[in-house]
């Protein structure tokens, strides 16, 4: 048994209105020191699979067909054992 | 026998009846109701995949809804050339479903936008459009959170080169100013079609603009020039 967890952030090249309101109000708090902020989402997939290997080809196969739209945005898969 | 409209309703449209009485009720059309598990369009002459918020938009809009039992029939009609127009949800599920291309951001300024705009008729040699002239400024409402398209430059010059693009948001003068794309749409599009011209999406509902009595009856426009093509009663 694997977990997947994936983080669906929107394309480096499109504005992200949320990230940057967030941003805002960070500076508000006086963390200048945040120099961006990007928000995306995370997924987490419990994953039946032989390998690890086999986990991630699961994983990117949910992630291309439909947890993320690539049109728009990037997707990161890290996969851990679960005990 | 008749011709018959179509009306997809998936779970959170809401747009569904607005369609159906705009078809049936104004346009004294056939029109029936197609649940998202059906799976046969036979005798339907025009589908309509209306506004809302199927799936709750969970994920993304549209994402969800695009694998409803309905859409491999959807994707088949559109593919033999029947036309198929989504409205608001109905362009967000058309789009994941890869039948136009491009994708829905939140809107710029992350407001739910609902209110009149304008847009601006840019191509009339469309089944679509074929009754409005070039230049056309029509008054329709818009009800999105998520109506900001988007494509990236290549696909932008594929779509004006293959002149995809119906609708722009514009001024009621039809000057696509900045304020006028409320929002933040690449390149101010309201609206547009597949290559082949079959399938129409767009953000804004002409079939809300269907009565004086409601505000604007430039939808009507819309369907007469639909109608007229498709030999609809």
């Amino acid at each position: 048994m694997y977990k997947a967890k994936v983080n669906v952030t929107l394309r480096k090249s499109i504005l992200d209105p949320k990230g940057k309101a967030a941003h805002h109000a960070l500076q508000n708090l006086g963390l200048n020191e945040v120099g961006d902020v990007r928000i995306g989402k995370f997924i987490e997939l419990d994953i039946e699979a032989g390998s690890e290997k086999e986990a991630k080809e699961i994983a990117d196969s949910a992630c291309t067909q439909l947890l993320a739209n690539e049109v728009m945005e990037d997707y990161k898969i890290t996969i851990e054992e679960n005990s | 026998m008749s011709k018959q409209i179509g009306v997809i309703i998936f779970p959170g449209s809401n747009c569904d009846h607005d369609a159906y009485h705009a078809m049936k009720s104004v346009m004294g059309a056939e029109t029936k109701f197609l649940w998202h598990k059906d799976a046969d369009l036979s005798g339907i002459d025009l589908l309509i995949v209306p506004g809302g918020f199927s799936y709750g938009d969970y994920l993304r809009s549209g994402a969800i809804a695009r694998f409803s039992p309905i859409m491999n029939a959807v994707v088949d009609f559109a593919n033999a050339g029947n036309p198929v127009m989504g409205i608001c949800n109905g362009f967000q599920i058309l789009l994941e479903a890869g039948l136009l291309p491009g994708a829905m951001l939140h809107n710029e300024k992350l407001r739910f936008i609902c209110k009149d705009v304008h847009v601006r008729v840019e191509k009339t040699d469309s089944i679509f459009t074929s009754k409005l002239k070039k230049n056309d400024v029509l008054r329709f409402p818009v009800s999105h959170g998520e109506g900001n398209y988007f494509i990236d430059q290549d696909g932008l010059k594929s779509l004006q080169d293959n002149d995809q693009v119906l609708f722009r948001y514009c001024d009621k003068n039809g000057e696509t100013t900045e304020e006028a794309n409320i929002n933040g749409s690449v390149d101010h599009i309201a609206g547009i079609t597949n290559k082949q011209g079959n399938v129409l999406g767009m953000m804004p509902h002409p079939e809300r603009a269907m009565e004086k009595l409601l505000g604007s009856e430039d939808g009507k426009i819309l369907f007469d020039s639909v109608f007229n093509e498709l030999q609809i009663a």
